[in-house]
């Protein structure tokens, strides 16, 4: 059997489709991080099907893009978990109620 | 390839230039500048921030597109931009003594503020998906980091925490939109997009799921009902400048790309995208409203108000078109200098630690503060759209525009809503004009910073209040051509 364009798409669809739930159904901050990552990953994979199915390059130079601002995404929203852990002692998004969610 | 024309190129992105070198060179002068000492900084930025807006007038009129038809400045972009760069002036001056009375003095705030007004300067210039990303998402991770600025404080902290989740969550919608446009069309380029568009009238289901994902995305960035939830706790937690900041400024980039990118490439698809837009207008100005009834919280109840807006600004997208667009320009331009003004006033009655915020505490105003009083009137009524402010002849024109195209129930609906919103705007001068002050009573500290906002604001809301003709020109020769 071939692994054609479509069957990335669906791998794709389908990673990006578990991190949704997950952002939805975890409470624990660094584990929606987690699955937002998963997200961005799976709109990568998209990118990189389209592109090498198009023998086109700018997909992949998008792909580039997305993984550097993630990076710095993923950076700066360690840094906002610490500096609320240092004076909260917690991650849990439930905890996280002084002002309505 | 290296762009042949490299002078016109560097001449298209001159302020955004102008704006990082400003920043660059603050961050660096924050190494001499000793502690209590960054007024001078912020003097800086202030002097940076006019000189991009400079740079930006001088561009106007012209249409310089650059770097392989990546970035344009046309009078749509540059109308935007110099909007961007006098809030980005206005906040600087409301945050000053706000920070040194936070403690939370320190320049890369200032640094951040700049970075952020690059990045909304860019959506607004992007003619390519990948330059409205990146423009994006400049301006998201300055904000999260602007919003938690108050770091030892805990509001401060989940403010920016859950603005940090669902903005990139949010950009994770927007972005899968963008990979499967590209794969559809095989370009990420607007021209492009729009070329492959008139070639292929039915582009597939691919093509319609990603159109959907990049609504949802501008959706979640304008702070439209249904994806408002991050809007109230993160605006309600972030610093009050700040506060003022992301209500006017990021919403109005969003608004920027979001028009662009509808209008321009997707026109075609236009019969489909009106009717989400017109369901997400119906929704945003109903709810918008109708929960900042009741907030007892200044803070929060200007953050519904904004989704408010929001809804208001959604419906001239709709209605699309010339009148439109221009309509949607003016309204921006009046929310912002409105919006600013109200939270120049809200700064100068808070205090320090969070403390000030009650609604409550606006009683008898009116006896102890007089001319606060008189601006914040000023402001609430052109919120709410009443003569003879800037609000009012924003929402004539973006109804006019709506009723114009056809959408009547939209009008009625919108309309019914801003007299619901009276409700709650009228409330605050009520309060200041009719109740006697309460006890402790408001003692505001007047600082030079958010006074001066609040004359540039009262003055710009009367004037496109009184003489909106000029303005009005102004937008409509701002409308991009196709």
């Amino acid at each position: 059997m071939t692994i054609t364009l479509s069957h990335y798409l669906v791998l794709a669809a389908a990673l990006f489709v578990i991190g949704l739930v997950g952002v939805f159904i975890r409470r624990n901050a660094i584990t929606i991080l987690m699955c937002i990552e998963l997200m961005l990953n799976a709109v990568n994979l998209t990118f990189i099907a389209f592109a090498s199915h198009m023998n086109a390059v700018d997909g992949l130079i998008f792909v580039f893009f997305v993984i550097t601002v993630a990076a710095a995404e993923v950076a700066v929203g360690l840094a906002i978990v610490i500096a609320l852990f240092r004076n909260r002692d917690t991650v849990n998004l439930d905890e996280l109620n002084l002002m309505r969610w | 390839m290296p762009d042949p024309n490299w002078s016109q190129a560097l001449r298209t992105v001159a302020p955004e230039l102008t704006l990082t070198i400003v920043a660059l060179i603050v961050l660096v002068l924050d190494l001499v500048a000793g502690r209590g000492r960054k007024g001078a900084l912020a003097a800086i930025a202030v002097v940076g921030t006019l000189l991009a807006l400079g740079w930006s007038v001088s561009l106007w009129g012209e249409r310089l597109v650059a770097y392989g038809g990546m970035v344009v400045a046309d009078n749509y972009s540059l109308f935007f931009n110099i909007a961007f760069l006098a809030i980005t002036v206005l906040t600087i001056l409301l945050s000053t003594s706000y920070l040194r009375r936070e403690e939370a003095d320190l320049s890369e705030y200032y640094v951040l503020l700049l970075f952020c007004t690059l990045g909304m300067m860019l959506m607004a210039k992007g003619l390519d998906l990948i330059v409205i990303f990146l423009g994006l998402e400049i301006l998201s991770i300055s904000n999260y980091v602007l919003a938690g600025f108050l770091r030892t404080r805990l509001q401060s902290n989940e403010s920016a925490l859950k603005y940090f989740l669902l903005g990139s969550f949010s950009s994770a919608f927007f972005l899968y939109g963008i990979a499967l446009i590209y794969g559809t069309t095989g370009s990420t380029n607007l021209g492009r997009i729009a070329q492959a568009l008139q070639a292929n009238r039915d582009p597939g289901p691919l093509f319609q799921v990603g159109m959907a994902l990049l609504l949802v995305g501008f959706a979640f960035k304008v702070a439209s009902v249904p994806f408002h939830m991050w809007t109230p706790d993160a605006y309600e937690g972030a610093p009050t400048p700040i506060t003022a900041y992301m209500s006017v400024g990021p919403k109005a980039a969003a608004f920027a790309a979001f028009l662009r990118v509808f209008s321009q490439p997707l026109a075609a698809m236009q019969g489909e995208w009106a009717v989400v837009l017109w369901v997400l207008a119906a929704l945003t100005m109903t709810v918008g409203n109708v929960v900042a009834i009741a907030q007892p919280n200044i803070k929060r109840m200007l953050a519904y108000s904004s989704i408010a807006h929001a809804g208001y600004l959604l419906v001239p997208m709709v209605a699309s078109g010339e009148l439109g667009t221009s309509s949607l320009l003016f309204y921006v331009l009046a929310y912002a200098f409105t919006t600013l003004g109200a939270f120049a006033v809200v700064i100068l009655l808070s205090r320090k630690g969070e403390a000030g915020y009650e609604i409550a505490g606006y009683a008898g105003l009116g006896y102890t503060h007089p001319v606060l009083a008189l601006a914040m009137t000023l402001f609430m009524l052109s919120l709410g759209g009443i003569p003879p402010t800037a609000g009012f002849v924003a929402k004539f024109y973006i109804f006019s525009a709506a009723v114009k195209a056809g959408y009547i129930w939209l009008t009625v609906i919108g309309v019914l809503t801003s007299a619901v919103s009276l409700y709650y705007y009228l409330r605050i001068v009520v309060l200041m004009y009719m109740r006697e002050p309460a006890e402790e009573s408001s003692a505001a500290t007047l600082t030079a910073g958010p006074l001066v906002t609040l004359a540039i604001a009262a003055f710009a809301v009367l004037l496109m209040g009184l003489f909106p003709g000029s303005i009005f020109t102004l937008a409509q020769s701002s409308v991009f051509g196709l």
